[in-house]
């Protein structure tokens, strides 16, 4: 049987608005990933830890503060530093499209701002994950 | 009487009969949740003067004041804050200027959750959501040609509000203004924390301290202040359901009340201070409706539980804003819409005091020209449209009427069902509350995906876009600028006065019958820094950690 798709969602920074994140968490799961969320306000070391001890295919975080341009090419660059090379990593949440170049030079895959449905999502996993 | 229901009843089965057919037409309309007609059936229970009554009247379904805004229009209250004290405060002075009548303090991640702007945890945080505050140095610049003795302040702060409070006093004792002369509203509401919106810093039961501490004190020294702001907007924004709304917000005000009486209070010494925060969605009749069965509520709960006495115990008075998570990447434009059906529901349910959401919200911090039309917003309702000129102008509405008994009675079974489980701390410690709210996120969403809930440019009526020109962006060069002026500010305080007053506050924590407002006050004072203060407290009191359960 194939390995199920492992999808750690992740909340870094200090924002606590979760509901985009566990309704993303909660369809991923419906689409028959493996979920693990990590909970509120973790700082990019904390969540390379973990996608390295859950041994995920994907990161998928979510911001809504502003605080993307920091913290998400953080995560890529600690995520590659502990070799995970194949790790595929995804953002959303309130992010003015100005910033997705940048932010996908940084090595985030793909950017998913409000209104994105999970299907879409999910599809993309599909379709990107190694 | 039953004459003619019997009459209304057979009209009404003639009526619906003579439908069928053209309803079965329009399958895809067929299956919305509400009838499709009301009538004087669907209110029969409903009794005049015990159920409705008048404004200023228990059970104040019709409004808290006799006049409502035939005396005065509600408080045009618009939240704004970002990037520094000095930035934010040109905003306050411009929004007063042009006729706002409150402020309304946003402040940045780091600032709600107790940390100073040069921790490292603070990267990337510094001044984006809301303004940076490390101290009462910033205080006194936010506030700079500000009267304290004239405007009425709300800070959106919840787990170090009791510090951010002692600021607000000690700028106004800097102003010669006295506390009893301030007014405002804390948030001050940690329970919807812990459920709904994840800025909490201790574990429940300190937090409640804080909260009782602070309602005493206030009760004895500031007497004007509105001590919580008891809200619901959040848990709705995390996804809630209206009757989960005010049910869950009800159910943490009665926790609240218990937890001031047990800390030997007496009820009608702080109640009238306790006050409201409610969401307006978009779907105008059924918020009416919410806000009418959260006040015929609330006023039963204070006089059958806790045997409350005054009237203004009873009252529930309460802030509103639009909705947030209602608002579309696409076709910002279209958000402007949104906002006024919002502001009409919310004017037409009573609202103490609005926030009018800016078009561009989901899309980045608002831009200054969005938040005049947000204002000008409330504007037009208030002068233009003449839903301000009668006082609960839907009340007799068949449909309103029994919305509104809907809604009270789907609110009371949560309520029962949250004391059944001990409360509404037991119930968020269980995570009961969570779940109930993430369950109806994710219907939602996938009601969205499915097209049954029609969002207009989002899953119908698409048009290519071009991105939006001339978003606020916050210089990232903010946490630079604000870690220095801390440098400077510490270098130039006294800081042996400010170790003093640090020591005695962790003896005052450590003995529960202690009252902390005036230790905190004590250490704000000496200009010992926000990060400071909440660093003792969580030293004596640790820190709560959330579930990760989806």
């Amino acid at each position: 049987m194939e390995k199920r798709i492992r999808v750690l969602v992740a909340k870094p920074g200090l924002d606590g608005h979760d509901r985009g994140a566990k309704v993303v968490a909660r369809a991923l799961r419906d689409a028959g990933f493996e979920v693990i969320y990590t909970g509120l306000r973790q700082t990019p070391e904390q969540i390379a830890e973990a996608a390295l001890q859950e041994d995920v295919n994907v990161i998928a975080m979510s911001i809504l503060s502003g605080a993307h341009p920091h913290l998400f090419p953080k995560v890529v660059e600690l995520v590659r530093e502990k070799g995970m090379d194949d790790v595929l990593i995804i953002g959303g949440g309130v992010i003015p499209e100005g910033d997705i170049p940048a932010l996908k030079k940084a090595g985030i895959a793909e950017v998913f701002t409000p209104g994105t449905k999970t299907g879409d999502i999910v599809k993309f996993i599909k379709e990107h994950v190694k | 009487m039953s004459n003619e229901k019997e009459k209304i009843q057979a009209e009404l089965d003639a009526y619906n009969a003579s439908v069928e057919k053209a309803v079965a037409r329009f399958p895809e309309r067929a299956n919305l949740p509400e009838q499709r007609l009301y009538t004087p059936l669907d209110i029969q229970d409903t009794d005049y003067a015990d159920d409705i009554s008048f404004p200023g009247v228990y059970p104040y379904t019709r409004g808290v004041q006799p006049t409502m805004y035939r005396g005065r229009f509600w408080t045009m209250r618009m939240y704004a804050g970002f990037s520094t004290a000095e930035e934010s405060n040109k905003r306050y002075r411009y929004l007063i200027e042009s006729g706002a009548s409150g402020l309304s303090c946003a402040f940045d991640l780091p600032t709600q959750i107790g940390y100073d702007s040069d921790d490292s945890i603070s990267e990337g945080e510094v001044g984006k959501v809301g303004v940076a505050i490390d101290s009462l140095a910033d205080m006194e610049i936010l506030f700079d040609h500000i009267d304290l003795g004239k405007v009425s302040t709300s800070m959106t702060i919840n787990a170090p509000a009791s510090v951010l409070l002692a600021m607000y006093i000690a700028v106004g004792e800097k102003q010669g203004v006295k506390p009893e002369q301030l007014k405002g509203t804390i948030q001050n509401d940690i329970l919807k924390e812990y459920a709904a919106r994840g800025t909490y810093i201790f574990p429940p039961r300190p937090s409640m301290r804080l909260i009782t501490n602070i309602f005493e004190y206030c009760s004895q020294n500031v007497p004007k202040w509105n001590t919580i702001s008891i809200s619901g907007y959040h848990i709705r924004e995390a996804g809630s359901t209206a009757s989960q709304e005010i049910a869950f917000t009800i159910s943490d005000g009665i926790a609240y009340v218990e937890a001031a009486i047990k800390a030997g209070l007496d009820v009608d010494a702080f109640a009238g201070r306790l006050s409201f925060f409610w969401n307006a969605h978009n779907n105008l009749l059924e918020e009416v409706a919410k806000f009418r069965a959260s006040r015929r509520i609330w006023a039963k709960v204070m006089k059958e539980r806790f045997h409350a006495k005054k009237e203004k115990s009873m009252k529930l008075r309460f802030h509103t804003q639009t909705a947030g998570s209602m608002l579309t990447a696409q076709q910002p434009n279209n958000n402007i819409v949104r906002v006024a059906l919002q502001t009409a529901a919310a004017v037409m349910g009573g609202t103490q005091s609005l926030h009018t959401n800016s078009r561009d919200e989901a899309l980045a911090l608002p831009t200054e020209e969005s938040v005049m039309v947000a204002l000008r917003t409330q504007q037009i309702v208030a002068y233009e449209s003449g839903l301000a000129d009668v006082i609960d102008p839907l009340a007799g509405s068949y449909y309103v009427e029994a919305m509104t008994n809907k809604i009270e009675q789907e609110a009371w079974d949560y309520i029962n069902k949250i004391d059944e489980m001990g409360g509404a701390v037991s119930a968020i410690e269980k995570g009961y509350i969570q779940k109930e709210i993430q369950d109806s996120a994710y219907k939602w969403q996938m009601d969205v995906e499915s097209g049954a809930k029609v969002i207009v440019g989002v899953n119908k009526f698409q048009v290519e876009e071009k991105p939006v020109e001339g978003l606020l962006r916050v210089d990232s060069s903010v946490g630079e600028k604000q870690k220095q002026k801390l440098a400077d500010m510490k270098a130039k305080r006294d800081n042996e006065a400010v170790k003093k007053a640090l020591v005695d506050l962790e003896a005052a924590c450590k003995n529960e019958n202690e009252n902390l407002m005036p230790h905190i006050l004590n250490a704000v004072r000496t200009y010992a820094t926000l990060g400071e203060i909440c660093n003792v407290m969580r030293k004596v009191f640790g820190e709560y950690e959330a579930h990760t359960n989806l």
